[in-house]
């Protein structure tokens, strides 16, 4: 399996000379096995993956956790939505009440942006998901509901033995009990045994303490999840877009330097690549 | 072990927070946390018992009306709920394992999640009267 990183700063593009390391396009993730391949968000990261898709590609599938701004923005500047010959599968979590496509359409429309969902060429299919286990090609996928403001969810991809679990906007202090007890905690299911865990890690535990609530969390936090589940690697994403890539790594290392912790840990950055057995 | 839906993670995080005693069952009224304020009238505590199936909480307490009769199950607020899927009331007597007897006022609602599932039920309790 592999896994490459198109975008991985939350809440808001940060271009800049000073984060030039980290990357400043918000959250995209692919996730490649045999001959499929999953788009995980629609931030601005999806623009540069668009370009660089196989010409024969004809089909894809776009998996949204949920559809705040920096998840989607990039959506209208995907280059195959203007190729009629492509069909796109846009898969993304049910709400109460509005549908998924019903819920797209207040961006894809002015005065947010100029083309309508239903002017795009290419063929658009809409999936609703919930607590889902579904199968795209050579992947199966469970879905399932977070600890996040809206319609949230992960994704827990496995294709043979291989797991990889994204959960990009997360905050596990609010949807767990002090982390002891997986049978309440939320994503756990998701994250289980997980062979890399992309993982929300915006905040330090000082910062937390004045967004409680926000829908994201600390890195020790993170840490924290992931030890819970007892994955093999966590990968902290979502980063504050105002920190440079100078601050997010005396961030990360103020967080960890003390903590003796049992899986292996590393900053996120826009164009890493994980291969997974 | 699966953990638990989010509504109901977060409906436990909630109640914990209250000081209303407060019972949270899934769809088939296994009893899936109660809060502090809810050990008390039950007599005991969520730490030492965790979940509880039906058949085991039910037959701690007996809900009885004011005139001492034994109230069928179908008449208790939360088994309406839990079968109709939709809130009730109701007032009632119990007896904790402790002796105590309470008056009690229960408000029960459904958990229904995105996008419309059925997750179990809510109970809150209000104590009017012990004796």
């Amino acid at each position: 399996m592999k896994i490459t990183i198109w975008g991985c700063r939350g809440s808001l593009p940060a271009p800049g000379p000073e984060k030039s390391i980290f990357g400043g396009n918000t959250s995209c993730v692919q996730v490649s096995h045999k001959n499929t391949s999953l788009i995980l968000d629609g931030g601005s990261g999806i623009q540069r993956l668009g370009a660089s898709l196989d010409p024969d590609t004809k089909e894809v599938n776009i998996l949204l956790s949920h559809l705040h701004l920096d998840h989607i923005m990039g959506l209208g500047y995907f280059s195959p939505f203007y190729d009629p010959d492509y069909t796109i599968n846009i898969w993304g979590p049910a709400g109460s009440n509005e549908s998924l496509v019903a819920r797209l359409r207040h961006f894809f429309s002015p005065p947010f942006f100029p083309v309508r969902l239903n002017e795009l060429p290419a063929k658009i299919n809409y999936v609703e998901i919930d607590n889902s286990t579904f199968i795209i090609g050579d992947f199966t996928i469970t879905s399932e509901y977070l600890c996040h403001p809206g319609p949230t969810v992960g994704f827990r991809c496995t294709a043979g033995t291989s797991v990889f679990t994204y959960i990009p906007d997360h905050e596990p202090a609010l949807g767990s009990y002090n982390f002891i007890d997986p049978e309440w905690c939320s994503g756990f299911n998701l994250a289980y045994q997980a062979d890399l865990l992309i993982h929300d890690g915006q905040y330090t535990v000082e910062e937390y303490k004045d967004r409680m609530g926000w829908g994201h969390c600390s890195i020790d936090d993170a840490i924290k999840f992931g030890d819970l589940a007892k994955v093999k690697k966590l990968v902290f994403f979502h980063y504050d877009p105002a920190r440079s890539d100078t601050e997010l790594e005396q961030m990360f290392l103020n967080s960890t330097h003390k903590l003796q912790i049992p899986f292996d840990i590393m900053l996120g950055r826009e164009n890493e690549v994980f291969y997974l057995e | 072990m699966s953990s638990k839906e989010i509504e109901i993670i977060l409906s436990r995080q909630w109640a914990d927070t209250l000081s209303v005693p407060v019972f949270i069952v899934d769809p088939k009224g296994n009893l899936l946390f109660y809060n502090e304020p809810a050990e008390e009238i039950l007599g005991l505590r969520f730490g030492d018992t965790g979940s509880m199936p039906v058949a085991q909480w039910s037959t701690i307490f007996t809900p009885m009306d004011d005139q001492g009769n034994i109230l069928k199950a179908e008449a208790l607020p939360l088994v309406q709920t839990l079968g109709t899927q939709t809130p009730a009331h109701g007032g009632f007597w119990i007896k904790s394992l402790r002796g105590t007897s309470y008056k009690i006022s229960v408000t029960a609602f459904p958990i229904m999640g995105r996008p419309h599932r059925f997750l179990g039920a809510i109970a809150i309790f209000w104590k009017i009267m012990e004796k």
